[in-house]
């Protein structure tokens, strides 16, 4: 028994788990080190997984969009962060509107409300028309293609904007409403964080729903278990597959514009690292799997905020702040070769890809 | 039914042309049309912004007359035309009530008075209408054309609108020149080409072709049968005039053309690399400039008086470079070699992304220089002689691209070549032909990184310093455009791309800001209409037109089998 494992444990295997050692070591060390030097106290560390709780909260909506065209389609949509970035930029110009109007100031929660729908019909209709002129013609093509298709279309979105906007940072107005803030046993909270975390909850608790309950949700989960069967049934397969990218472009739509709230600026190059790491999330989470890219949304929101100042600060790295991406990519990749089916995924990697 | 029949006909020609006037007015909003406005192609007639919204017309309205009787085909080009500039009507009309600027930022009086040709109020609009009827029944009349006379003239107008781009290459070139300085200075204006000139090209091209469909096509024939001596006598000449041709051209194309070549030169040497990795074994590596910036970062560190750590020379740390590179692509390799697809596509992303992060940071500044980089990086020199100008620095490049092109075509041919085609068609089935997996990949990544390598020691010691932002992504993506758009897996394909999207640009600097967005643009329809490329290799094409032509990929499997 133990000799068969040894014999398919091979140099490769050894050197990865050398590896992944090394980095929960390192991980381990910083974390005491970090800790017993009493740097931070209880305050800190609650006040940085509020705002992971926050940040995680975006990742997930994000997500959503990657794992369920990844469920139906098994293509990694790479212009999803487009998708995200669409919707708040163009969303930018009615929030000015309205700022300069002072409605905002007026009529808050309408306004924001106003906001959020433009962002969101943006975002959905550059999700629709992504799959029906780019994705909807190679359905049927080797794997690479729609995926490089996918990186084209990226690309494409983000200079079209660009053209299209301009390409400097636009500062979100400040939504007077949303800075106030709360002190609950010492922590602040402030007033976006609150709306940030209830409005990701509510809607993935309604998409979920959505998914589960009603008979589109059932024929959307029919087309990703089995597309042929699916059409036997009379399932209208390509307005599924339609279907997935709207509801994909919506969340991202509404991410965006908490993500906006939330960093008080948009760019057209704004959707690429938060898409990387929503993916990241919906991989952690196992990809094609709806829950599961919620739960990794926050854990990686949570690794994220907590992470430089954990890990790193206890090693003693200059800046660990500036790493936090690199922390991000790390658990990416570490995920992606450890546990390619994530946190609550089937083996679908092995399975389909 | 007679009603039904024509209602039908009507639909196609009118949905094309809303698709196309979309089309038209998102490039014009995109701020294209206003950007290429100020290079005219012929001087004082035509600009290039102007043969931009032309061009699309046009193509709208060969899709809007395709498949229909020659009768009608003129016809339904115009519906198209009209449909899709009077949407391009709409928006001037549009621009000049409503300040849409505060949105858009491109959308700018210019902007519509070129759109209008400079004509104000209705005038314009019935300007822009009448242009998109013309350029849409012309369209549609030409692509009824007998077959010798439409490709001809395909072919000329596509000649004139490239001489027109391309006039700050050919026209130094030419006038250069002694005995075709007049011609060149017939043919070009100071900005753009002569009326005389661009008919000129217009007549030549078009008889030229259609002498050669006549004439040419025997003559090839008959050089075909010729002795066998003969006939290598022929290819040694051709081969010995391309070297010469090589050899020279810095000398022929001046300062600034050299240093695009340099830029092509160096985007090359990446190409191949990546192609060994995408091409030829089907890994999609994003992370690739990683390897690049590896290259750089050794030469810099190993010859750079600034940090003091070595002070080697050039040709010291080159090799030192190439290795490293080597060892990094299998050490970046080992994790990823069980991921496929899309996962191997974003662990790389992630890689190259840490170690951007990683050298930018301020903990690695000791040994890296943080974003400030490392300069001072000397020159190379071979004995007495410094590569120092373009014009010197091509030669170095072109000797690390022969080289490079040589090692990846051999390497093709070769049993290892052969293993990574075999795991790029099917990892599975290769594993099952006794294809060691984990070697194949690893030596694929190895050798990638190191052409990668190579170029980035180039491209340290040609810049003279080195920054983290050189190496990000879109690096990367550069290279990977360049490679699909030339045909993966083609050597020759690589040159292509790497001329198209690296040499283009560069001629054309109203390019820039667009840069992006022609290359994602270029990626999705290269997909869409053309998977193989430009260039394609011949395997890669059967492979993409399967269903097409099912039974001779059934033939060439039982022939490599």
């Amino acid at each position: 028994m133990i000799r068969r494992l040894l014999e398919r444990f091979t140099a490769t295997d050894l050197i990865m788990w050398v590896i992944g050692g090394a980095i929960m070591a390192l991980i381990l060390v910083g974390s005491t080190a970090t800790i017993s030097a009493g740097k931070y106290s209880l305050k800190h560390w609650i006040d940085f997984m509020v705002f992971g709780l926050a940040q995680g909260s975006i990742y997930a909506l994000i997500a959503l969009g990657y794992t369920m065209v990844y469920g139906v389609l098994r293509m990694i949509n790479f212009a999803h962060s487009e998708v995200f970035m669409s919707g708040p930029y163009t969303a930018y110009f009615v929030a000015a509107f309205f700022h300069r109007s002072c409605l905002l100031e007026s009529h808050p929660v309408l306004s924001m409300f106003m906001v959020l729908l433009v962002s969101m019909a943006v975002s959905t209709l550059v999700a629709y028309l992504l799959e029906r002129i780019a994705y909807r013609p190679l359905r049927t093509a080797p794997r690479l293609v729609p995926l490089i298709t996918a990186i084209g279309a990226s690309f494409f979105l983000q200079y079209t904007f660009r053209g299209l906007y301009g390409s400097g940072f636009q500062a979100y107005p400040v939504v007077k409403a949303l800075e106030k803030h709360w002190d609950i046993l010492g922590v602040r909270i402030l007033g976006f964080q609150v709306v940030v975390i209830v409005a990701a909850a509510l809607m993935m608790g309604a998409l979920y729903l959505f998914v589960q309950k009603t008979r589109t949700g059932k024929a959307l989960r029919a087309v990703s278990e089995d597309k042929e069967s699916a059409a036997l049934m009379g399932i209208d397969v390509d307005r599924m597959i339609s279907m997935t990218f709207v509801i994909g472009g919506m969340a991202a739509g509404a991410a965006g514009v908490l993500y906006a709230l939330m960093f008080k600026q948009v760019h057209f190059f704004m959707g690429f690292i938060p898409g990387i790491k929503a993916f990241t999330a919906a991989v952690l989470g196992g990809i094609g799997n709806i829950p599961g890219a919620m739960l990794g949304g926050i854990f990686l929101g949570f690794i994220e905020s907590l992470g430089p100042s954990l890990f790193l600060d206890g090693l003693g790295i200059v800046a660990p702040y500036q790493l936090k991406d690199a922390i991000a990519f790390t658990m990416l990749v570490l995920v992606l070769i450890f546990r390619p089916t994530g946190i609550l995924g089937e083996r679908l990697a092995v399975k389909k890809a | 039914m007679a009603a039904e029949k024509s209602r039908l006909g009507w639909r196609k020609p009118v949905k094309i042309g809303l698709v196309t006037g979309a089309v038209g007015t998102l490039v014009a909003l995109v701020g294209m049309v206003e950007a290429f406005s100020y290079r005219l192609i012929v001087a004082d007639l035509l600009s290039m912004g102007h043969a931009l919204i032309f061009s699309v017309l046009i193509f709208g309205a060969i899709l809007g007359a395709r498949g229909a009787r020659p009768a009608q085909a003129w016809l339904k080009g115009g519906i198209t035309g009209v449909v899709a500039s009077s949407l391009l009507g709409v928006l001037v009309l549009l621009g000049r009530i409503i300040p849409l600027r505060a949105v858009f930022i491109n959308a700018s009086p210019e902007l519509f008075n070129l759109l209008s040709f400079g004509q104000e109020g209705f005038a314009g609009i019935l300007m822009i209408c009448a242009a998109g009827l013309l350029s849409g029944v012309l369209a549609g009349g030409m692509h009824v054309l007998p077959d010798p006379i439409r490709p001809a003239l395909i072919r000329a107008l596509g000649a004139v609108v490239g001489a027109g781009v391309l006039q700050d290459m050919l026209r130094p070139i030419l006038v250069a020149w002694g005995p075709l300085w007049d011609i060149g200075e017939l043919v070009f204006d100071a900005n753009g080409l002569t009326p005389e000139g661009a008919l000129g090209i217009l007549v030549g091209v078009c008889l030229g072709y259609l002498g050669w469909e006549k004439k040419g096509r025997g003559l090839a024939a008959r050089t075909e049968t010729l002795p066998p001596r003969a006939r290598k006598l022929l290819r040694v000449s051709w081969v010995s005039f391309l070297v010469a041709l090589l050899l020279l051209l810095p000398q022929l194309l001046g300062l600034f053309l050299s240093e695009v070549l340099t830029i092509v030169g160096l985007y090359v040497l990446l190409g191949l690399g990546l192609n060994i990795v995408v091409g030829f074994a089907g890994l999609l590596d994003l992370g690739y400039v990683a390897f690049f910036a590896i290259g750089s970062y050794t030469v810099a560190i190993l010859t750079s008086p600034e940090l003091g750590f070595f002070q080697l020379s050039f040709w010291s740390a080159l090799p030192v470079a190439v290795i490293l590179g080597a060892l990094s692509g299998i050490l970046l390799g080992i994790p990823v070699l069980k991921m496929r697809g899309d996962y191997l596509a974003i662990a790389t992303l992630g890689f190259g992304e840490i170690i951007r992060i990683l050298v930018l940071s301020d903990f690695l500044r000791p040994w890296l220089g943080g974003a400030q980089g490392i300069g001072k990086i000397p020159k190379a020199s071979l004995g007495g002689f410094e590569f120092r100008t373009p014009q010197e620095l091509y030669y170095l490049i072109l000797v690390g691209c022969l080289l490079v092109g040589f090692v990846s075509w051999r390497l093709r041919e070769s049993r290892i070549g052969r293993a990574w085609m075999a795991v790029r068609e099917d990892e599975d089935v290769a594993q099952a032909m006794g294809i060691n997996l984990v070697a194949t990949k690893l030596l694929a990544f190895a050798t990638g990184a190191a052409f990668s390598a190579l170029s980035g020691a180039i491209f340290a010691t040609k810049l003279g310093s080195v920054y983290p932002h050189s190496f990000n992504v879109m690096i990367s993506i550069n290279i990977l455009c360049l490679i699909i758009v030339g045909g993966m897996g083609s050597i020759p394909g690589v040159i292509v791309g790497a001329a198209a999207l690296v040499g283009l640009p560069e001629l054309l600097r109203e390019f820039a800001e667009y840069r992006l967005l022609v290359y994602g643009a270029a990626l999705v329809a290269m997909m869409l209409l053309k998977p193989e490329g430009l260039w394609p290799e011949a395997v890669r094409k059967r492979e993409l037109h399967e269903g097409e032509q099912e039974p001779e990929v059934v033939d060439a499997g039982l022939k490599m089998g």
